[in-house]
């Protein structure tokens, strides 16, 4: 951070003044007792989704594989609870699309008989591939909402020989609070997932980044890590989006990350808390990744809290748990700034799921959009030195490629520029839009050169098989012609 | 004889140089912009613009007899492309926007007699004589040629399932 900055602050970000956190964060975790039903859906993570390999009518325990991972990036599904699978098929994903997606479902019978609990091993008496391998055998995933496979991750991060580890406590959105309760409550199995990754990566020394604004963690994370020289602990100012990884890194190490790249390429690897708690217990115990904690929250919640949930469970069941004081007027899966609207609550939770919030219709009050007056508070907000106004103006007029030359690539999609808007100017929207058409153009382009090669190839194929027939039919006349040739020659020679 | 063979050779021998000298130093050149145009289109020569094949497309668009819009496979999105190439504004009236559409085969009245396959430029129609036909999204540009040779109309044109993947947030209103 330069000396400026540090005068003045961080330049970028907004800070909400209630962040709804309290009283939710505070209220000790959870868990819930098993639904009737899981649906446990095979793409919970960046890549190719998981191929099943359970058959339906089959019983299955909880931690047994039900759908394996498919190519280098992707992850395995496990089963949460025992149960019997009733159906693989589709049911809406938690998406504001309301499309459906693949999952399968369990019946559970209430038993939750796991697999025989396997023997706990030395993770720093493993090879660094075989530490990589049970990470990516626990199916883990970026708990932080990214959702990209760790293993590989922590492939890359050897591969490149990474030095620093940041952890990424930030959570800066409003009411969530999933990862400060793990940190809270689980501070050791944290730290040890973080020691795990260190040797997995070979990085020398991890930072872990937590905002300000939870102060109980800090001191739990503070005193696991003690006894651990190359684990710093690092308070780090509430300011959102605070919690994303190339802001915490900025902030954490004073490096940038270049426009397109990864924070890999600058020799830094970022990771969740709640992700290296699933590493502890997938590398020392073999548990996979079939649960996690959720923060239910928002105006509509009886018992707002922290929730240890079985992946899969339905929304509507988990609101059953925590009880609703009214009708929600929107359900949103992940916090208010970068979250999910929920198409209805019988979509079922995932591995990136952090929150669930129920809101009140007070909660979610939209103004309508007056036009820009240029006075650049949304320049000073984003976090990546973007130009929104400048953006939304060549996205109005349908000129995407200017937009695109403004590097809306790098947006975040945090929110920032719509949250401070004076004008009220749907701009992140106008982004996400706009990002999904660049997108939408750049797949016509790739599919135009795909069907014009079938076409190239199709002409060569007719050619080819004209020019066969031609030479096959020449061949054959000349067959019969000297068929023909030796019979009269024949009869010649017997006349 | 030998006199006007020899002229006759000579007078060949230096009109054919001369010609083939010509021919190669004052060639020419084909319209560079026809071929970069041509390069754009979608390439399957599927006729759906009344032309004949897509180099001809291109030519019309280059030459002004026809709108940027001439190409209903290609879609906004191209006719979009070649106005920026030509440097003109685009109007895209007549031209909604359908999306990406794909043939479909209805399996209840096709007779399998192979027809489709042989028209479909990019191989996207799968099956074989007697068998109930199938098309491969990937390969499909929706052009419809197909349609025209079914003889018992089976193959309709649908739009291209919308996935998570590729669903996209509609553009919000703004302020005027």
């Amino acid at each position: 951070m330069g000396l400026l900055e540090l005068l003045n602050g961080a330049r970028w970000g907004v800070h909400p003044h209630d962040d709804h956190k309290r009283p939710a964060a505070d209220v000790p975790l959870r868990v819930m007792p098993l639904p009737k039903r899981l649906c446990v859906p095979l793409l919970q993570h960046v890549g190719a989704p998981a191929k099943p390999c359970v058959a339906v009518g089959e019983r299955v325990l909880r931690g047994e594989l039900i759908a394996r991972a498919q190519g280098n990036v992707s992850a395995p599904v496990h089963a949460p609870s025992s149960g019997i699978v009733t159906a693989i098929g589709e049911v809406t994903a938690p998406h504001p699309s309301g499309l459906p997606f693949a999952a399968i479902t369990i019946e559970l019978d209430g038993k939750d008989e796991g697999l025989p609990t396997a023997e706990s091993v030395d993770p720093f008496g493993l090879e660094p591939a075989e530490v990589s391998q049970r990470i990516a055998d626990a199916g883990i995933v970026g708990l932080g909402g990214a959702t990209f496979p760790s293993a590989p991750k922590a492939q890359l991060g050897r591969k490149l020989a990474v030095q620093t580890l940041v952890i990424n406590g930030g959570e800066c959105e409003p009411y969530l609070s999933s990862d400060d309760s793990i940190m809270r409550e689980r501070a050791g199995e944290v730290i040890d997932g973080v020691r795990i990754l260190m040797h997995a990566t070979g990085a020398a020394e991890a930072l872990v980044g937590i905002e300000d604004n939870k102060p109980e963690a800090i001191v739990a994370m503070r005193k696991a890590a003690e006894p651990f020289a190359a684990i710093k602990v690092r308070p780090v100012p509430a300011r959102y989006p605070m919690g994303s990884d190339r802001q915490l890194v900025q902030v954490l190490t004073g490096k940038e990350v270049p426009s397109g790249a990864r924070t890999a390429s600058i020799g830094v690897l970022v990771n969740n808390v709640s992700t290296c708690a699933a590493i502890h217990r997938a590398v020392r115990t073999g548990e996979p990744l079939y649960r996690r904690i959720v923060t239910v929250n928002g105006g509509a919640v009886a018992q707002p809290g922290n929730v240890f949930v079985p992946i899969g469970t339905l929304i509507e069941d988990l609101l059953a748990f925590v009880g609703l004081k009214e009708t929600p007027a929107r359900l949103v899966m992940g916090g208010p700034m970068m979250g999910a609207a929920l198409p209805h609550a019988q979509v079922p939770t995932v591995k990136g799921c952090g929150g669930i919030l129920a809101l009140t219709a007070a909660e979610i009050t939209v103004a309508d959009p007056s036009p820009c007056i240029r006075c650049g508070s949304c320049v000073k907000a984003c976090p990546m030195g973007l130009v929104p106004l400048e953006m939304v103006a060549r996205i109005h007029a349908g000129d995407y490629e200017g937009a695109d030359k403004l590097a809306i690539d790098d947006c975040l999609a945090c929110g920032c520029c719509a949250y401070v808007c004076p004008s009220h100017i749907p701009l992140v929207q106008s982004f996400s839009h706009a990002k999904g058409e660049i997108w939408k153009r750049a797949q016509q382009k790739k599919r135009n050169e795909f069907t014009k090669g079938l076409a190239q190839a199709r002409t060569e194929r007719l050619e080819r098989e004209a020019r066969e027939r031609a030479e096959a039919a020449a061949k054959r006349k000349a067959a019969r012609a000297a068929q023909t040739a030796a019979a009269t020659g024949s009869q010649e020679t017997s006349a | 004889m030998l006199a006007a063979i020899l002229s006759l050779t000579a007078l060949g021998l230096t009109l054919g140089l001369g010609l083939g000298y010509t021919a190669r130093v004052f060639a020419v050149e084909g319209n560079s912009l026809v071929s970069e145009l041509a390069d754009m289109m979608p390439g399957t020569n599927c006729g759906q613009c009344g032309l004949a094949g897509c180099g001809a497309a291109a030519e019309a668009v280059a030459g002004g007899t026809v709108p940027a819009t001439v190409c209903p496979g290609g879609g906004v999105a191209l006719a979009q492309a070649i106005a920026a190439k030509l440097g003109i504004t685009l109007s895209l009236e007549g031209m909604e926007d359908k999306g990406p559409m794909v043939a479909e085969v209805a399996e209840d009245i096709c007779i399998g007699c192979g027809k489709c396959m042989k028209h479909c430029a990019t191989d996207a129609i799968v099956g074989a004589a007697k068998q109930i036909h199938g098309v491969l999204h990937e390969a499909c540009t929706g052009c419809g040629g197909c349609m025209e040779d079914c003889p018992t109309g089976a193959i309709v044109l649908r739009p291209l399932p919308v996935t998570l993947r590729d669903w996209n947030w509609t553009k919000p209103a703004l302020a005027a």
